[in-house]
C-alpha cells in the first residue's frame, strides 16, 4: 500500500475499545482542570504571600469559607433564590412575548411596519440607562427588576425568532398549504419547529443578557438577591463577601448557561444539528 | 433631502410614540412627575447641553468606554488567534475562558471599585475584562475556521508562519471577530453605564443618578436618551466600518 492510499479522514471504528481516543479525552479533561487549578492556586499563593493585602485579594480558602458559611446561614439560598427567580421570570416573559411578537412581526404587516423601528433602534440601545425611569414609575421591587430583565432581553428574541421564521424554506410551506393546512396548523406544524434552532440561540443570547441585567438592577436597588448582597459588602468594605458574591454568580451563571445547552440538545434531538459533533 | 423621505417612513411608527408621548402629558393623562413632556425634556437637554454638563460627562464616558473596549480588542483578538494557533495556548487558556465566558460580567463592578476606587480607571479595566472573553471567543472561532488548503498553500509557496498568521489566518478570522466586537461594544456600553450609575463622579452614567436623585425628571430623560441614542449611533457607524472593511468578500 502505497502513502497515497492512505484515507485522509482516517474513520474511528463503531465497534471496539478504543484507547487512544478514551486517553485523549482524558487527557483533554485532565488539561482543562489543570490549567483551572493553576489559576487558583496561584489566586490563593498570591493572597497568602503578601503580594496583595488580602483586602485587595482574599485567599481563595477564606472566599470558599465565606461561601460555605453563606449557605449554611442560608443567606445564600435566599439571595441565589431571588436572583435566579427574578431573572428567569424576566427570561421566560421576554421568551414568549418576543417569540410571540417575532412570529406576528412575519404574519402581520402593520405589526412589521410598527416594530420594525422599534426593535432595530432598541436593540442596540444600552437599555440599561433606562433603569432610574424604571425605578420611577415601578418602584425598588420585584415588578421594576423583573420589567427591567424583560425590556433588556426581549430584543434577541424578538430579532432571532423573525430572522428564523423569514428563513422558513418556502418548499414545506407550499407543500404544507397544497395539502390543506390551516393557518394554525401551519404555524405549529411548520413555522415554529422549523424555527426552533434560531429561536433557540436567541434565546441562549437572552438568558445571560437577563442575568447581567439583574445582578446590576439588584446592585442599584439594594435588597435581598446576589447583586445586593455584593454592594452591601463592598459598602462595608468586606473583600471577602465581594469575591463571595463574584464566585457565587459565576457558578449560577455557567449552570445556567450549560443547561440551556442541555436544553437545547433535548428540544433539537431531532434536528440534524444534534448528529453533528458539538462544539460548545 | 430625498434621504430623508426615505428614511421618515420607515422610522414613522418612533414618530407616532414621540407624539403619544408629548399627548398624554399634555392632555394629564399621566402625571408629569412620572413622565415629563416631550418638549421640556427637549428644553432640559438643550440647557444642559449649553451649560456645558453633557459635554464633559460625555466625553469622560465615551473616553473610559473606548479605552476599555479598544485594550480588550487588542489583547481579545491576539489571545483569540494564538490560541487557534499554538496548541499548547489553547490547553492552557481554553478551560478559562470557557469557564469565564458564562459569568455575567456585572459582578466585576464592586471589585473593580474595591480594587481601583471611584475613578476612571475601576471603569476601563472593568470594561476590558468584560469585552475581553467575548472578543477572544469569537477571534478563537473565527481563526480556527480558516480553510486548512489556504493555509498548507501559503506555506508551500513560501509565507512564513508569521506571514501566514497575518496575511491568511488574520483575514479569514475577521468577520467572526468583527462580530464579536459588535457584541462588545454593546456590552461595553452597558458595562459603563452600569458601573457610572452605580458608582461614580463623573459620566452619563453619574449624571442620570443625580439627576433623578435630585428630581430633575426632564434633564434625567434627557441624559436617558443621549446615552440610548449614542449606543444606537456607535452600533449603526460600527456597522458601516465592517461593511466597509469586509467590502473585500464576494
Amino acid at each position: 500500500m502505497s502513502e497515497l492510499d492512505t484515507p485522509i479522514l482516517v474513520r474511528p471504528t463503531t465497534s471496539g475499545f478504543r484507547l487512544d481516543i478514551v486517553a485523549a479525552g482524558f487527557a483533554r479533561r485532565a488539561g482543562a482542570i489543570a490549567s483551572l487549578l493553576v489559576l487558583l492556586v496561584a489566586w490563593e499563593a498570591a493572597a497568602r504571600s503578601g503580594i496583595v493585602t488580602p483586602f485587595l485579594l482574599p485567599p481563595l480558602s477564606a472566599v470558599l469559607t465565606r461561601v460555605g458559611e453563606d449557605a449554611l446561614s442560608g443567606e445564600l439560598a435566599i439571595n441565589l433564590g431571588m436572583t435566579l427567580y427574578r431573572a428567569l421570570t424576566g427570561f421566560a416573559i421576554a421568551g414568549v412575548a418576543g417569540v410571540l411578537v417575532g412570529i406576528l412581526m412575519t404574519r402581520r404587516p402593520w405589526v412589521r411596519w410598527f416594530f420594525d423601528p422599534i426593535v432595530s433602534v432598541g436593540f442596540p440601545m444600552p437599555k440599561i440607562a433606562f433603569l432610574p425611569i424604571f425605578m420611577l414609575w415601578l418602584g425598588l421591587y420585584d415588578v421594576s427588576k423583573i420589567s427591567m430583565a424583560v425590556f433588556n432581553a426581549i430584543f434577541p428574541v424578538i430579532t432571532a425568532t423573525m430572522a428564523a421564521a423569514e428563513g422558513v424554506d418556502r418548499h414545506l410551506l407550499w407543500s404544507a398549504r397544497s395539502l390543506g393546512a390551516s393557518e394554525r396548523q401551519l404555524l405549529r406544524e411548520i413555522i415554529l419547529p422549523a424555527a426552533l434552532p434560531q429561536i433557540l440561540t436567541g434565546l441562549q443570547v437572552a438568558l445571560p443578557i437577563s442575568m447581567i441585567v439583574m445582578i446590576v438592577t439588584e446592585m442599584l436597588m439594594g435588597g435581598e438577591g446576589l447583586g445586593g448582597a455584593m454592594i452591601a459588602a463592598s459598602r462595608f468594605a468586606d473583600s471577602p463577601g465581594v469575591f463571595a458574591g463574584i464566585v457565587e454568580i459565576a457558578i449560577a451563571g455557567l449552570c445556567l448557561i450549560k443547561g440551556m445547552t442541555v436544553l437545547r440538545r433535548h428540544l433539537l434531538v431531532w434536528h440534524q444539528e444534534a448528529m453533528e459533533p458539538s462544539t460548545v | 433631502m430625498s434621504a430623508i423621505a426615505a428614511v421618515l417612513p420607515r422610522y414613522a411608527p418612533l414618530l407616532l410614540l414621540a407624539i403619544a408621548w408629548e399627548a398624554a402629558t399634555r392632555t394629564g393623562l399621566v402625571p408629569i412627575g412620572a413622565l415629563p413632556p416631550l418638549d421640556t425634556v427637549a428644553t432640559a437637554w438643550f440647557d444642559l447641553a449649553v451649560g456645558g454638563d453633557l459635554w464633559t460627562n460625555g466625553i469622560a464616558s465615551l473616553s473610559r468606554g473606548a479605552a476599555g473596549l479598544a485594550l480588550a480588542v487588542g489583547c481579545g483578538s491576539l489571545i483569540g488567534i494564538l490560541m487557534a494557533w499554538y496548541q499548547p495556548i489553547r490547553i492552557a487558556v481554553n478551560p478559562i475562558v470557557q469557564f469565564f465566558y458564562p459569568m455575567p460580567k456585572s459582578a466585576l463592578i464592586p471589585v473593580m471599585v474595591l480594587w481601583l476606587g471611584f475613578g476612571d480607571a475601576s471603569k476601563v479595566v472593568l470594561i476590558f475584562v468584560g469585552c475581553l472573553l467575548p472578543v477572544t471567543l469569537s477571534a478563537f472561532n473565527g481563526a480556527r475556521g480558516t480553510d486548512q488548503v489556504l493555509i498548507w498553500s501559503a506555506r508551500s509557496l513560501g509565507a512564513s508562519r508569521w506571514r501566514v498568521l497575518w496575511e491568511v489566518v488574520l483575514p479569514s478570522a475577521l468577520p467572526e471577530l468583527l462580530s464579536g466586537i459588535r457584541t462588545a461594544l454593546a456590552l461595553s456600553f452597558v458595562l459603563l453605564v452600569a458601573s457610572e450609575l452605580i458608582v461614580a463622579r463623573q459620566g452619563l452614567g453619574y449624571m442620570i443618578g443625580w439627576l433623578g436623585d435630585g428630581g430633575a425628571y426632564d434633564a434625567m430623560f434627557a441624559v436617558v436618551l443621549t446615552v440610548a441614542l449614542l449606543g444606537f449611533a456607535a452600533d449603526r457607524l460600527y456597522l458601516m466600518l465592517v461593511r466597509r472593511v469586509l467590502a473585500w468578500r464576494e
